[in-house]
């Protein structure tokens, strides 16, 4: 019975990842991406990490790949297949070439370091499983574990889950542009602390010495 | 299944990954082929935890989807501000650091 669902999920995770890399539409690569999540978070499950399995269906599946088809949504753009740029044949198809020959050539080393490892156990079932409240790989195991030996790893991961936040909302906030010179312009407190003109794209074009004219603008 | 047919997977999901960042040209792909790469790391971490029958794998998978998140933020972010100053969503069309 696990090996059916073994290969089924397998079948799926390696069909997600030959969408992604090969689809030319970059939402329908994000589509097979979810599809290869939910797949491998089955294969998690196989491995007894279900907390693990929980958090890639919900917050890898679920609030990223949301995320991910915002943008594309937003962006959109075309993407292009390898197929059609390889037929093409423009003078960066040697590069394409050569990455497919790299990407081949790291695959057979993997296979080697991973498979032809000396270790007998990868050819083992693993270790013990004793079901149980607090058994490998439940919520309350794993909850203990990042609460007490792995407390320091949680707390940096937070502050750079939230250093994250902060960049992408700078990153993507709306900068006042030339075009909205003279609309509407919100102003704050923190525009006192800036020196004149500046913190404008209007600024990088040179305009904005011009046309400021001693008003304050942008944020 | 023997942890073996687990790291095979993880071996082709990580090849596959690096072969979308090396060849595709869209950024929000090459974005999700690291994803990808990510993943296939994840379910080795995940699998030689099993093996060892110790959570510390987990909790490195753990960590490593945050990164990936953060990552996804970031990444997300400098995308939409391309975007925005109406540059092409291509990465050898944007070369201006001499990539």
């Amino acid at each position: 019975m696990s090996a059916v669902l073994f290969f089924i999920a397998a079948i799926g995770v390696i069909t997600g990842a030959v969408g992604v890399v090969v689809l030319r539409n970059p939402f329908f690569a994000v589509l097979a991406l979810v599809g290869h999540l939910v797949s491998l978070a089955v294969l998690f499950l196989l491995l007894r990490a279900e907390f693990v399995a929980a958090v890639q269906v919900v917050v890898y599946a679920g609030a990223v790949m949301v995320l991910y088809v915002f943008v594309v949504a937003y962006v959109g753009g075309e993407g292009e297949s390898i197929g059609e740029r390889l037929r093409r044949g423009t003078s960066t198809s040697g590069m394409r070439v050569g990455g497919a020959i790299l990407g081949g050539a790291l695959l057979v080393e993997l296979f080697i370091a991973l498979l032809g490892t000396g270790l007998e156990a990868t050819s083992g079932y693993g270790a013990g499983y004793v079901p149980g409240p607090q058994a490998y790989g439940t919520p309350a195991y794993i909850g203990k574990l990042l609460l007490t030996r792995f407390l320091l790893a949680f707390e940096l991961a937070s502050f750079l889950l939230l250093v994250g936040a902060i960049g992408g909302v700078v990153l993507a906030r709306r900068r006042g542009g030339i075009d909205e010179f003279s609309g509407r312009q919100a102003i704050t407190p923190l525009n006192l602390l800036r020196p004149r003109a500046t913190g404008t794209t209007a600024e990088a074009v040179g305009t904005a010495t011009v046309h400021d004219g001693g008003s304050r603008y942008g944020a | 299944m023997s942890i073996d047919w687990y790291l095979a997977v993880s071996a082709i999901v990580f090849a596959l990954g690096a072969l979308g960042v090396m060849t595709r040209r869209n950024p929000l792909v090459v974005l999700l082929c690291l994803e990808l790469m990510l993943n296939g790391g994840n379910l080795a971490l995940i699998a030689f935890s099993r093996m060892w029958g110790n959570g510390d794998g987990q909790i490195l998978a753990i960590v490593v989807m945050t990164v990936a998140a953060c990552e996804v933020c970031i990444g997300l972010g400098m995308i939409v501000a391309i975007y925005r100053r109406r540059l092409p969503i291509d990465v050898d069309e944007l070369r201006e650091l001499q990539g």
